[in-house]
């Protein structure tokens, strides 16, 4: 049985790393074989890069070399993929390696197009990558006054990144003494402050306390760059003296180039998490169109239910469960405070006040992702 | 004529009905028909404030046993 794994990030080494060691005697007899085929030999703590834009991480703190986190029974290529050719059960790689396989798991997860929005890449600081946060911190230290823009593009993943990116420039301004002379406007796509209604029922009184101002129904159509001015598809604008945008996402390119769905995103069974019409290719993680959070923890938890399912596959001939669409995302509420938000397909989040510990158990967690990502917790 | 795009929205609380249909409709072409499925109690109503906002235009707007049926002609 040949299982490929396409996609090193998240939700494809927890799968690769379960599967092996369920599967660690049907491997050493030779019936099993485990291939992960990625685009990086790097694999990033993406999460941390909030922290890296607010000067509490450095970049070299995300990474870890790929090889270092799978189990050694897997077999692993820096290698992406380039043609999916699922009616013959084989992938084409960059290098031009042909892979066959059983079972095919897509985890390639996805990408910013800040330049979907015009202005946006000129105009606007991100967080989304190393550079960005980089650069982000270092505008962060240098403004003195004025007002602070947040707007936020359409999908997005880590849904909770603008209330926490809020909380912190809240923190931010207000260490560095500056809090009363930065005006911190937030602006939202739907019509109100956050997409889960727990979420924004809870934030608006923190907003308020804050004196943060927020504008809801706003969906940024661009950025007039000469004139610092961020203008909406509802027809309202903003002024503004640093521009920083959560920019909106799509699936990875090869998902479109080879038409395995629309925007990159897969069609998958929400329960089995299957591609659509192919039983024997799995999807997880940011790479399926569910109406799931795209967030490292919907991949973890996904990750185990896909491992589980392949695995008893293996030894008993079917799947043994279904994903509950579960979610556990923490919320940084400022610099030394947190809560967080777990919710499934049928139960909300039941918010819990913001505590000090819950910060504590963040700050742990970014530390022991090492250990998840490695199937170990 | 293109044929009606189904958003298929039940029972998710993140991202939640809404931003899903804003995804889709980023994705569609003027002049296509997107029906959204919510379970969401809200979306009866968020819904339609949004679109009529923006200037798209709600086709019809109906709950079946217990499910939003809302459909959305993208105008712009």
């Amino acid at each position: 049985m040949r299982i490929l794994v396409v996609g090193g990030g998240t939700g494809g080494t927890i799968v690769a790393n379960n599967l092996a060691r369920r599967l660690s005697a049907e491997i050493r007899s030779r019936r099993v074989r485990i291939t992960m085929l990625s685009a990086s030999d790097k694999h990033m703590y993406q999460p941390g890069l909030l922290y890296v834009a607010f000067g509490q991480m450095t970049p070299d703190q995300l990474y870890r070399d790929q090889a270092s986190l799978l189990e050694g029974a897997i077999d692993f290529h820096v290698d992406p993929v380039e043609k999916f050719q699922l009616d013959q059960n084989k992938v084409v790689t960059k290098s031009g390696k042909v892979h066959e396989y059983d079972i095919l798991v897509m985890a390639t997860g996805s990408r910013i197009v800040p330049e979907q929005i015009p202005g946006l890449v000129e105009g606007a600081e991100t967080f989304y990558t190393e550079d960005t946060a980089v650069r982000l911190f270092k505008r962060l230290r240098e403004i003195q006054e004025g007002t602070v823009a947040v707007v936020v593009g359409v999908p997005h993943k880590c849904p909770i990144a603008p209330v926490e990116l809020i909380f912190g420039l809240h923190d931010y301004f207000k260490a560095r003494g500056i809090r009363d002379k930065i005006k911190i406007k937030y602006h939202y796509p739907i019509g109100r402050i956050h997409t889960i209604k727990e979420v924004a029922i809870w934030a608006k009184p923190e907003f308020d306390r804050m004196g943060i101002e927020y504008e809801t129904l706003f969906n940024v159509s661009e950025v007039d760059v000469e004139n610092k001015v961020v203008r909406s598809e509802e027809g309202t604008e903003t002024q503004y003296d640093l521009l920083i945008a959560i920019p909106p996402h799509r699936g990875m390119e090869v998902v479109e180039q080879n038409n395995l769905g629309e925007g990159g995103w897969i069609p998958t069974d929400r329960f089995k998490l299957t591609m659509n019409g192919h039983d024997n290719v799995f999807v997880l993680g940011d790479t399926t169109n569910l109406p799931v959070s795209k967030t490292g923890s919907a991949a973890h938890f996904q990750a185990e239910v896909v491992a589980e399912n392949i695995a008893s596959m293996i030894k008993i001939g079917t799947p043994v469960r279904d994903y509950d669409g579960k979610v556990y995302c923490f919320i940084e509420t400022g610099h030394d405070s947190a809560t967080y938000a777990m919710f499934n397909y049928q139960n909300p989040p039941d918010l819990k006040p913001p505590s000090k510990p819950m910060h504590w158990f963040k700050m742990s967690y970014n530390q022991m992702y090492w250990t998840s990502v490695r199937g170990l917790l | 004529m293109s044929d009606t795009k189904i958003v298929d929205a039940r029972d998710t609380f993140c991202p939640g009905p809404l931003m899903e249909l804003i995804t889709h409709m980023k994705q569609s072409s003027v002049g296509d028909t997107l029906e959204l499925l919510s379970t969401d109690e809200g979306s009866g109503a968020d819904v339609p404030e949004w679109v009529n906002k923006v200037g798209h235009e709600i086709l019809s707007n109906e709950k079946i046993n217990g499910v939003w049926h809302i459909k959305i002609r993208k105008a712009k």
